[in-house]
């Protein structure tokens, strides 16, 4: 496995070796079936929109809808505009959605198409909308993508009344469903009217009702999109994925915004409890100060088994950054973090981390990849690896203790319904770290020290 | 701000004259920024003394997208800036893309920002793809001056662009200001580009008549306000950015057919 992964690092300006991110478009989707009746539609070949939804479709276990453009070379040399035309015409006829996530792929970026006009002029069936946003995949990686579209929904379909209807906007993030629950669990425990952007509980974690719908129940709906600009105050999680919607929401809307880390850790999670407090003016209830509470008690009790061990850690940007800040408060060593994503604010958060806790000599990069995360482990090898199921075949080649974290996750089931955010997802994640840990002492012990107490 | 495109066939002076009548803008005070939207990158040599700052995409290239808006955006004669989006050699990759990429990229580092009163995009010769069109897009360029010539090929080309401009009046609001005429001493050229411009609806909003000074400024890295503020030349240049600021007749282009452009040519002295 992996065996011709040379030690010697060599520097690599262009070419990337099992990249560390995948496409824009992927991301549009994503976010897309966020929204409640909504068809993401993918503008270029086919071969695009079958991709990303297989990707998601893999991670979530759940099917991914979408359509495409199908273009042709006909539609490269003479623009994408009929294409277009006839898929929204085909899909409010045979998939009846409320709205149309239209997302460009590599080919209609580069021909130049130009969306905002070629939706200007369809004619729309009465209370249907179109919306859409530029994904080129050569820019940036899905991150992009998903906040992209976000901005997408929000420039066509957004309004400002001027009159308060007294909610937060929570922007979660790419976040698992399992997360977007816990973080409406955790919203309602602080007594905060919200409104989620995007939501994929209850359409990417619906559940099997014997019957399959195209648009399940769940969602962020149309005119909670529309309300937005409404709202008292928007939380962005994720400094790097929500900076800009953000950003969006303070410009167009005027409506004043708070960008946290993903709530990932006791940090995070205090952080993002704390500015819900600050919004309703609400006591903290104590069935959260028990969680944490538990969490705390957690990691003090494991923290023989997890002090000083070593992890590398990669994935996307924000998840990455919230693993790294767990690794820190479980006493580890976050001896190299990586993303794939291109921000070096990415790179400035963790150094920072790093530095608030005295830790040195870790390696943190982004716009890195797997190859080199492996020629690092090669010199200088981690305790454990954290990260997508990429990193798998290090994990063999390496024989790493490997626990898998953020997107995607191909090959294990049941995670994108559990929470990675909240005092419960640190909670969980402590105890897949741990464990992973320990069944490494178990296996590795001589029969002697091999115990049934720990 | 107003944000104004220059089209037309290639190598018909499009730069030259963008640069000459920016001088001349410049000259009354207008606070100006030229884009050039064209892979040669020659579109500021003369506002910025031959200065080759580095293009938006070479910069892109090299530095990934970390750009400060400084490296690529270099202020020249009378405070105007200059930035040229730069691209590929010819016969590789893809200009219009390019294009894109570069007008998106300066948005977000917020050259649209400042304190502007013209945003010029300097456009390379014909529209041919959907990069191209980038600038009239809607929220960018809501006037078009088209460069031209009394020569045939010259007046295709403006009404082939003014095509392009129909068809994005609709959505993008953009309208056409008129038709620049950069002289090539063709016989009875005022009157034929005159009559073409009045055929599609449009003006002949100045004859610029051809001038060595011209030639001898661009030699000295220069725009002719900049080199000899005094030669009639330099006086012309002063009236086509006084018309263009006072400017108001924006119009949806009505491109003809070809048979009714070679008629006119006909009727204006190119069988005498």
């Amino acid at each position: 496995m992996l065996d011709l992964t040379p030690k010697e690092v060599a520097e690599r300006k262009a070419l990337r070796i099992n990249p560390c991110k995948t496409c824009q478009p992927v991301g549009a989707m994503y976010c897309a079936l966020g929204v409640h009746k909504c068809m993401p539609h993918s503008h270029g070949s086919q071969g695009c929109c079958s991709y990303h939804r297989t990707v998601l479709s893999r991670h979530f276990k759940e099917p991914a809808i979408a359509s495409s453009s199908s273009f042709t070379e006909g539609a490269s040399v003479f623009g994408g505009r009929s294409n277009i035309n006839t898929s929204v015409k085909n899909v409010f006829d045979l998939y009846d959605p409320d709205i149309m996530a239209v997302h460009t792929t590599c080919l209609s970026e580069t021909i130049g198409d130009d969306l905002t006009s070629y939706i200007m002029d369809m004619d729309l069936p009465e209370g249907k909308y179109v919306v859409h946003t530029n994904t080129p995949s050569y820019v940036g990686s899905h991150i992009n993508g998903f906040y992209n579209m976000m901005m997408g929904f929000m420039s066509y379909l957004t309004k400002k009344t001027g009159t308060s209807n007294g909610k937060a906007a929570i922007f979660p993030g790419w976040v698992n469903p399992g997360d977007t629950r816990e973080l409406k669990r955790i919203a309602e425990l602080m007594k905060v009217p919200y409104i989620m952007f995007p939501d994929h509980s209850g359409v990417m974690d619906a559940p099997m009702t014997g019957k399959y719908e195209y648009y399940p129940k769940g969602g962020t709906t149309i005119p909670e999109i529309e309300a937005l600009g409404d709202c008292d105050h928007v939380f962005g999680l994720g400094d790097i994925i929500s900076v800009e919607p953000v950003e969006f929401m303070e410009k167009k809307y005027k409506v004043p915004g708070t960008l946290l880390p993903m709530p990932v850790g006791v940090a995070a999670t205090d952080a993002f409890i704390m500015a819900l407090r600050e919004f309703s003016k609400t006591e903290i209830p104590y069935a959260l100060e028990e969680e944490r509470g538990q969490l705390v008690d957690l990691l003090l009790d494991c923290t023989q088994y997890s002090y000083q061990k070593k992890a590398a850690i990669f994935g996307d940007p924000d998840i990455i950054i919230g693993m790294t800040a767990l690794a820190l408060e479980m006493g580890m060593i976050p001896k190299y973090v990586i993303t794939g994503t291109p921000k070096e604010e990415f790179t400035r958060k963790v150094k920072a981390m790093l530095e608030a806790y005295g830790v040195e000599d870790c390696i943190v990069k982004a716009n890195a990849d797997l190859f080199e995360l492996h020629q690092w482990i090669k010199n200088e090898p981690v305790d454990v690896l954290i990260g997508s199921s990429y990193g798998k075949q290090i994990a063999k080649a390496e024989d790493i203790p490997f626990v898998r974290a953020g997107f995607p996750v191909l090959d294990r089931y049941g995670g994108p319904l559990m929470p990675t955010v909240g005092y419960r997802g640190a909670i969980r994640y402590v105890e897949k770290i741990i464990n992973a840990l320990m069944d490494r002492i178990d296996r590795d012990s001589a029969d002697e020290d091999f115990d049934v107490v720990m | 701000m107003r944000q104004v495109a220059i089209y037309g066939k290639g190598g018909i002076g499009k730069s030259t004259t963008t640069q000459n009548l920016t001088a001349g803008l410049g000259e009354m005070g207008k606070k100006i920024m030229i884009v050039g939207c064209d892979p040669k990158a020659d579109s500021t040599r003369l506002v910025l003394g031959g200065l080759a700052q580095k293009t938006v995409l070479d910069t892109l290239r090299e530095e990934g997208d970390d750009i400060d808006l400084d490296t690529v955006l270099k202020v020249g004669y009378a405070g105007i800036k200059g930035v040229e989006s730069g691209g590929p050699e010819p016969g590789v990759g893809c200009a219009g893309r390019g294009i894109i990429t570069s007008i998106g990229l300066l948005e977000r580092l917020g050259a649209y920002e400042a304190d502007l009163d013209y945003v010029f995009y300097d456009v390379l010769g014909d529209v041919v793809c959907g990069g191209f069109a980038m600038p009239i897009r809607e929220g960018k360029a809501q006037e078009i001056y088209i460069v031209c010539s009394g020569e045939m090929m010259a007046l295709y080309a403006a009404n082939n662009i003014s095509k392009g401009v129909s068809k994005y009046a609709n959505t993008g609001g953009v309208r056409l200001g008129g038709l620049i005429c950069n002289s090539r001493k063709v016989d009875g050229e005022a009157e034929l580009v005159a009559a073409v411009a009045k055929e599609l609806g449009t003006q002949m909003i100045h004859f610029v008549p051809r001038d060595n000074a011209v030639q001898k400024a661009e030699i000295n890295k220069k725009t002719v306000i900049d080199f000899s503020p005094d030669v009639p030349q330099a006086d012309e240049y002063r009236t086509l950015a006084r018309k263009i600021d006072g400017n108001d007749m924006f119009v949806v282009p009505k491109p003809m057919s070809i048979d009714r452009l070679e008629q006119i040519l006909m009727e204006h002295g190119i069988l005498d």
